[in-house]
């Protein structure tokens, strides 16, 4: 017999595939993994200490910093419920333009994903093909919000700005442009082999572990539970628009990829929708007093990001700032499982693993 | 003239000439090298819609790598305090050292070759095999976890593959009767060796990325997992000793497969003026593009599906290949 | 959930329609020189001033029938701006009913309303002009004036915008079906009006909707729904009315207390369930909170947390298997922990909360119960230095292992060894 040996082997907080400062501690034999002890707290900035000694509007700021891929949904999130708890009417206009930024950094996000997830896989090109439709996502945004990637451009009661001339024309053409697109990384990773042996059965757990996990968005609708707060819990105008909840059942790296890619195509339909039924004029920003100053009181409210369930929790003394803020961060909670689903595995398949839950550091951390 | 040369008796004026040689070998494989990357990088810009290198000498980066080169060579040489320093400094020579020599077998066209070995093929096979015992010291001397798993899978990897890329040429060796690699090519005047096995080819092509340890075969420097494999711990230029070796194989590789298979300096019919030089370049790549391709298309195997790729499939393919090869040479060859 | 409960609405008022429908007639013939000149102020973007001077008679009036819609629209006169808009609608309505007479003035009512409803989506000059010829149009007289006078500002709003188009269409079919038999209209009219009540605080846009919800009903109890079905925005109409109602619901809350939360069911499930299997006092509060998409909020007394949570997850007819979010609190006289619960089986939500002493801030984990607890319990252990009970690997997550003090307790000080 040969005799083995453990051995520590720390992977992060600098990482090429641990996207950002996440650090894991594995316990190895050969390269066969016994225990895995996450260390996560890297990128804490503190949001919500921050939060409570500013006005609400002054948050939305930090919020772009949390889901860094896709802080319109952040914007989005705090937004809203300061919204519920006022009571504050968005206008029509507004409230469809949230709706197209939202769904198109949805698209941005996932196929940020893609790109990187492939390359965590070993497959270089699918992820400059992604980033270039991201970048003409990333441009759309730009365009309407002034900012790449920290968007600042949602306030409670609409939005700041109105879309520039032309804007939506150009966010039109890009739906059958992204579909085209859609359909050449289909050709290219879909079908391949090595790829599908990579992920197919990898990082598998049922429908029972992905709610006692409180795992969301694909990881949740990767076991076949369709669940999406966009359908089940309409918020926004995600009612008006007819779109589907892709959910495959094999819980593996596998059905997380194809829910994402579905997802893709399903936020290019809303688009389209949104694009279509979008109002000719009409005000951004509601009539909203200068000073926020929600009612006494608590309110959670959890929207659907790209990564999953996104909540904001806010604690008002009626004050202009927040008593409490505390953000219900998918990537947060979607991350938990992770050395459960590590344990015998080998050090590939970490990466798999890990690429296939989507976690955004800043998020993670808060 | 080399011709004249290999059959004369040696002495001291040979040595000199073949030392000669050789250097001016090692130049055009160096100037190969830099060319090659610069090659590999303006493909995979190409293929992955950037421009590559374009700077640096021209609007085609076409000094880029020397450039490079320089800078590794000004680079800081750094060792790390525990590692087993003696063996951290071989590694990268005898990594890099058999490389080079294997080239000795390769005939370019009939008159351009430094050897005429009746064993080439072994020989070729044999050095190469050299490499993994450098990669594998550099893994350990580094004394780093991943340089040691990167180290571990080359060796594991580096093994199984010369299994079936030996047993893949089995069938070439019975069309033409020998291991001498100028008469394996004499052996495809008429037609190459590819189309006689085509199984062969295919498992040939396979294992040679493999043994290149190129994507879909990168597992020993994985950056995505194991951060850059066995040379890790490695800067400057023993560093790019590494990457040496790398694209010299890479040099020796497309030419070996197209002497083998794809005919070497024989010319496609009706097209027999061209000069042989050129036919061999040509094909030589051809290869090496195809060999780029590959990268910039597939993702990377996993370790245990390398191993159960090279066992379970490359190796029973290439055994039939045998068997189907020895039948064509009955039916067709007799 | 807002399906169950979006018919009430329409009995609540259903009985009271037709003499509704009278007095209003009358009262509000009188207004209607009157509603006109709004009109004009509207589209002169004169709203609040001119909508709160007008409708102190319709309140006096609205109080009088003690009518949901009244009042909402009362409460509404209080919130200036986005209230305006729709009060004029609401009297621009009765105003054309008015104009005519009995049944017919019902129709012309929901029919107008149809048209207003429509018109909500397009710009506010657009919806002034188009109610001001609806409202001259009616007067007139008949049922083919009415119904083209509808059609013609059905097709105005299509003229403006796709999305409003078909929502114009189905507001007319609403209206036509009215017009086929007799009842329905009162029904019709009174619906609408109900509608329009949820209106007074609902957006623009969920006016919009209330208002076709409210005219679809009807269009559903006719033969015709088919067509409506057919025409692939009964579903839309359907999710929209559920809104709809509970929007309406919330919005009169305010004004009218009695009306109970359309998750009030729910809460009271819970608490029935929890105070038989742990006895009446398990619970310290229960309540709907209205500001957080009136969630049931269940407050645990620390030492039945646990339990209740037990409960909460393995309760046959609660079943929450997914803990949306765990968070904690520091409201200086205590610390809180606030849970978030999801039932996929039941699909329902519930908040659970307990207090805890601040002295001496310990209790029992959930991680034995859902994993997906584990981290958030970390976090609140570390920022907040709440200690749970049962937690299988309590260490500080956020902040490093050596770290002094609990960042977003209220007092924290950060510590300095410098200092």
């Amino acid at each position: 017999m040969i005799r083995t040996e453990e051995m520590l082997l720390n992977v992060g907080p600098q990482h090429p595939s641990t996207h950002g400062v996440f650090r894991i501690v594995l316990k190895i034999d050969g390269e066969t993994i016994i225990e895995a002890n996450p260390v996560i707290g890297y990128l804490h900035r503190g949001t919500e200490k921050l939060a409570e000694n500013l006005q609400y509007t002054q948050i939305i700021p930090y919020t772009d910093r949390m889901d860094y891929l896709a802080a319109m949904t952040n914007n989005y999130v705090i937004c809203h419920a300061v919204e519920t708890m006022m009571n504050i009417e968005i206008p029509e206009r507004a409230d469809y333009l949230r709706v197209l930024v939202m769904e198109l950094g949805r698209v941005a996000s996932h196929l940020v994903w893609f790109g990187t997830y492939l390359l965590d896989i070993g497959a270089m090109s699918p992820f400059l093909y992604a980033f270039r439709e991201r970048e003409a996502i990333i441009g759309f945004l730009n365009e309407i919000s002034g900012a790449r990637l920290t968007f600042n451009y949602m306030r409670i009661g609409g939005v700041k700005w109105d879309a520039p001339e032309g804007w939506i024309e150009k966010v039109r053409d890009f739906v059958p442009y992204m579909r085209e697109q859609l359909a050449g990384y289909h050709d290219l990773v879909t079908g391949n082999e090595i790829f599908l042996n990579r992920v197919k059965g990898v990082g598998y757990y049922s429908k029972e572990e992905a709610l006692d996990y409180s795992l969301s968005g694909a990881n949740l609708r990767c076991t076949g539970i369709a669940w999406d707060l966009r359908k089940d819990e309409p918020y926004s105008l995600y009612d008006r628009f007819t779109f589907n909840v892709p959910a495959f059942d094999s819980g593996d790296a596998w059905a997380r990829y194809q829910c994402r890619m579905a997802e893709i195509e399903e936020s290019l339909k809303i688009i389209e929708q949104a694009v279509e039924q979008f109002p000719e004029s009409g005000e951004v920003l509601a009539k909203v007093p200068k000073i926020i100053k929600p009612p006494k009181g608590e309110a959670f409210v959890r929207i659907e990001s790209p990564r999953g369930e996104i909540g904001c929790y806010i604690a008002s003394e009626g004050k202009k700032e927040p008593y409490r803020l505390k953000f219900r961060r998918p990537s947060f909670y979607n991350l938990q499982i992770l050395p459960k689903l590590l344990v015998g595995e080998n050090i590939s398949n970490l990466i798999t693993i890990l690429g296939g839950i989507d976690i955004v550091l800043g998020e993670v951390d808060g | 003239m080399v011709n004249d040369l290999l059959t004369s008796p040696p002495g001291w004026m040979h040595a000199a000439i073949f030392f000669g040689l050789g250097a001016c070998l090692l130049m055009i494989v160096l100037g190969f090298v830099t060319y090659a990357i610069l090659a590999e990088r303006k493909v995979l810009g190409f293929m992955q819609l950037r421009p590559g290198p374009n700077r640096v000498g021209g609007r085609f980066g076409l000094l880029q790598t020397v450039a490079d080169v320089l800078k590794l060579l000004i680079k800081e040489d750094t060792i790390p305090k525990a590692a087993d320093k003696p063996l951290f400094i071989l590694a990268p020579v005898l990594a890099f050292a058999p490389a080079f020599m294997v080239l000795a077998a390769i005939p370019f066209s009939d008159h351009l070759k430094f050897s005429d070995l009746s064993i080439g093929l072994l020989y070729y096979i044999a050095i190469s095999g050299i490499t993994t015992v450098g990669i594998l010291m550099a893994g350990w001397a580094s004394n780093n976890k991943y340089s040691l798993l990167g180290g571990m899978r080359s060796a594991a990897q580096m093994i199984s593959y010369e299994i079936p890329l030996v047993i893949s040429v089995v069938g070439v060796i019975m069309f033409s009767g020998s291991l001498n690699l100028t008469e394996i090519v004499e052996g495809q005047k008429t037609v190459a060796y590819m189309f006689l096995s085509p199984l062969g080819f295919i498992v040939f092509l396979i294992s040679s990325i493999a043994e290149l340890n190129r994507t879909p075969f990168d597992l020993p420097e994985a950056e995505s997992e194991l951060v850059a494999g066995y040379h890790v711990e490695y800067s400057g230029f023993r560093w790019a000793f590494f990457m040496l070796t790398e694209y010299v194989y890479l040099f020796a590789m497309a030419a070996l497969t197209t002497v083998l298979f794809l005919g070497g300096w024989n010319p496609v019919p009706f097209l027999g003026f061209i000069p042989g030089i050129i036919w061999f370049a040509l094909k030589f790549s051809l290869i090496v593009f195809f060999m780029i391709w590959v990268r910039g298309t597939m993702p990377r195997l996993r370790a245990d599906q390398l191993m159960e790729f090279a066992w379970k499939v490359l190796l029973p393919v290439a055994l039939l290949n045998i068997f189907v090869s020895a039948v064509v040479k009955e039916l067709f060859l007799r | 959930m807002p399906n169950e409960h979006d018919g009430t609405p329409p009995e609540s008022n259903e009985p009271l329609s037709k003499e509704e429908l009278k007095k209003r007639a009358a009262a509000e013939a009188k207004a209607k020189a009157l509603e006109l000149a709004r009109q004009r102020a509207l589209e002169k973007k004169e709203e609040s001033e001119a909508a709160a001077g007008s409708s102190e008679p319709e309140d006096a009036l609205a109080k009088e029938k003690a009518l949901a819609a009244a009042k909402a629209k009362a409460v509404a006169a209080a919130k200036a701006k986005a209230a305006a808009a729709a009060k004029a609608k609401a009297a621009r309505e009765g105003a054309t009913a008015a104009a005519g007479s009995g049944d017919e003035k019902a129709l012309a009512a929901a029919k107008a309303k149809a048209a207003a409803a429509a018109k909500a989506k397009a710009a506010a000059a657009a919806k002034a002009k188009a109610a001001r010829e609806g409202a001259t149009e009616a007067a007139g007289s008949g049922d083919e004036k009415a119904l083209a006078a509808a059609k013609a500002k059905a097709a105005a709003a299509a003229k403006a915008k796709a999305a409003a188009a078909a929502k114009a269409k189905a507001a007319r079919e609403g209206a036509t079906d009215a017009a086929g038999s007799g009842d329905e209209k009162a029904l019709a009219a009174a619906e609408a009006k109900a509608a329009a009540a949820a209106k007074a605080k609902a957006a623009a846009a969920a006016k919009a909707k209330a208002a076709r919800a409210g005219e679809s009903d009807p269009s559903d109890a006719s033969d015709e729904k088919a067509k409506a079905i057919a025409a692939a925005k009964a579903k839309a109409a359907a999710a929209a009315r559920a809104k709809a109602a509970a929007s309406a619901k919330i919005a009169e809350k305010p004004a009218e207390e009695q009306k109970p939360s359309p998750l009030q069911p729910l809460l009271d499930k819970y608490k029935a369930i929890i105070q038989k299997e742990l006895g009446e006092d398990a619970l310290e509060d229960s309540y709907i909170n209205l500001l957080s998409k009136d969630v049931p909020t269940l407050v645990a007394k620390p030492d039945t947390y646990y339990q209740i949570a037990q409960l909460l997850k393995h309760h046959e007819e609660l079943r929450f298997d997914y803990l949306s979010e765990l968070h904690a609190t520091d409201f200086e006289t205590h610390l809180e922990v606030y849970t978030h619960f999801y039932s996929y089986s039941h699909r329902c939500p519930a908040a659970l909360k307990v207090k805890i002493n601040r002295e001496d801030p310990v209790i029992d984990s959930l991680a034995p119960l859902w994993s997906g607890a584990d981290w958030p319990e970390r976090e609140a252990y570390d920022l907040i230095g709440i200690t749970f009970k049962g937690h299988p690997n309590l260490t500080r997550i956020m902040m490093p292992d050596d770290w002094v003090g609990h960042p977003l307790r209220k007092d924290y000080e950060p510590y300095d060894v410098e200092v």
